[in-house]
């Protein structure tokens, strides 16, 4: 199980309408840079309990995923 | 040529919908439960932990409880319900145009036209219940036969997260044991007249002459004897078909018992607005009001009357229901429920 946790996000709106989230703010302040993204898709959370578009991306070398469940988005935290 | 028509069923759907975004009450028995404080304390759903010690949908709180003392009730959230219903939909609406829906919770989906680019029905079935659960994270049981009525069964037949195939070769075998009350639209009623004759399979529906069928229960009689043989060719409809609207109507339990005439009218104006206000919206007109009450003892009956010239507003539709509400309610016990339809 983990802690779902809402993040504000800085992301690029292109003209085709796709969201490409470029940064997250987490709880502690830290704005942490999201380095690559590798893949798109509706997923579940099941750790965190929700649904939406799951973004898996890299973050300092480390993967992780980042949903947007509009119109929030969160993260899967440890507990 | 023969249809291939899935009937996809989501499991425990509101509670599988609570326990996916509370992860804490997984493996729990489970409730969603209407107010208790407004009277609406039933079980609305329940997952599978509540369903094995006996928790029934329709079940008061009370119940519940007293046949699982550590069930765990959590309020209902439609919003959540109806976002996860319509990107169902949405995954059905990949596969093929021709979704009907059957509830929040249920639709058949023709595939008849989308084999060559998605494999059999059995293939479509399984992938549909691979990206539910993935996508949704809940699951969905899923049906897959040549007629509306049968794939439905199927989908009834295994749960959680199945598949179950009724091929036209097969259906004896596979439907014809079931209980009769297992096919669809054999309610309680018609499940009653149905066993008063011995008649207590799909198979005994199915081999019974019709003549004594439609003796029973009329055009129905006719026509389940038709499903259990196989012989539905009721279409899917299309993905945003609307649905015919024949009546509109509106219900409230109220959150006390209403004793006054003055409790009566001011909740059946309350009623008669809204359902005013629908008809308008939909361009109707009515001829007739029905209004249903049901008392404090839980004693319930529907009552109509003719309006004198066709009509939509919510004073001719009140004064209607008014007028049959003193005229029948003769008991002058505590009213619990109304509803009005025009």
């Amino acid at each position: 199980m983990a802690r779902k946790v809402f993040v504000e996000v800085t992301a690029k709106f292109d003209t085709e309408g796709k969201i490409t989230p470029l940064s997250l703010l987490w709880e502690d302040g830290t704005v942490y840079e999201i380095d690559r993204i590798t893949d798109v898709r509706r997923a579940a959370s099941l750790k965190a309990g929700g649904t939406g578009i799951r973004y898996t991306v890299k973050i300092r070398g480390r993967q992780s995923y980042l949903f947007y469940e509009e119109p929030r988005w969160f993260v899967e935290a440890k507990e | 040529m023969q249809r291939i028509i899935l009937h996809s069923d989501l499991n425990n759907f509101y509670a599988s919908v609570e326990c996916l975004y509370n992860p804490s009450l997984r493996g729990k028995p489970v409730a969603v439960a209407g107010d208790p404080e407004a009277r609406h304390g039933i079980v609305l759903a329940k997952n599978y932990a509540a369903k094995a010690l006996g928790v029934q949908t329709g079940d008061p709180l009370w119940a519940a409880r007293r046949k699982c003392p550590n069930i765990v009730f959590v309020p209902p959230h439609y919003d959540l319900y109806m976002k996860y219903s319509q990107i169902a939909r949405e995954i059905y609406s990949e596969y093929t145009d021709q979704v009907e829906p059957y509830g929040l919770d249920e639709c058949w989906l023709d595939v008849t036209g989308s084999t060559r680019l998605f494999g059999d029905g059995k293939a479509i079935a399984d992938k549909l219940r691979e990206r539910i659960k993935f996508e949704l994270g809940v699951t969905a049981s899923v049906g897959v036969s040549y007629n509306k009525i049968f794939a439905k069964l199927g989908s009834d037949m295994k749960k959680p997260d199945a598949t179950t195939v009724i091929t036209s070769e097969r259906f004896r075998e596979i439907v014809w044991p079931l209980p009769v009350s297992d096919l669809l639209y054999v309610g309680r009623a018609t499940h009653s007249k149905l066993q008063r004759y011995g008649i207590k399979t799909i198979g005994h529906l199915a081999q019974s002459d019709k003549d004594l069928l439609h003796h029973i229960l009329g055009q129905n009689g006719i026509k389940l004897w038709m499903f259990a043989n196989g012989l539905d060719t009721s279409p899917v409809s299309n993905i945003g078909a609307k649905s015919l609207i024949k009546s509109i109507g509106n219900s409230t339990t109220a959150p006390r018992d209403l004793v006054t005439d003055e409790d009566i009218r001011i909740t059946l104006m309350i009623l008669c607005q809204s359902v005013s206000a629908r008809m308008r919206e939909y361009g109707f007109v009515c001829n007739t009001v029905q209004i249903g009450v049901r008392d404090n003892e839980l004693h319930s009956y529907e009552r109509q009357g003719k309006l004198s010239y066709p009509n939509r507003t919510a004073k001719a539709l009140f004064q209607k229901a008014f007028e049959m509400y003193k005229l029948h309610h003769t008991s002058g016990k505590p009213v619990r429920s109304l509803s009005v339809r025009a």
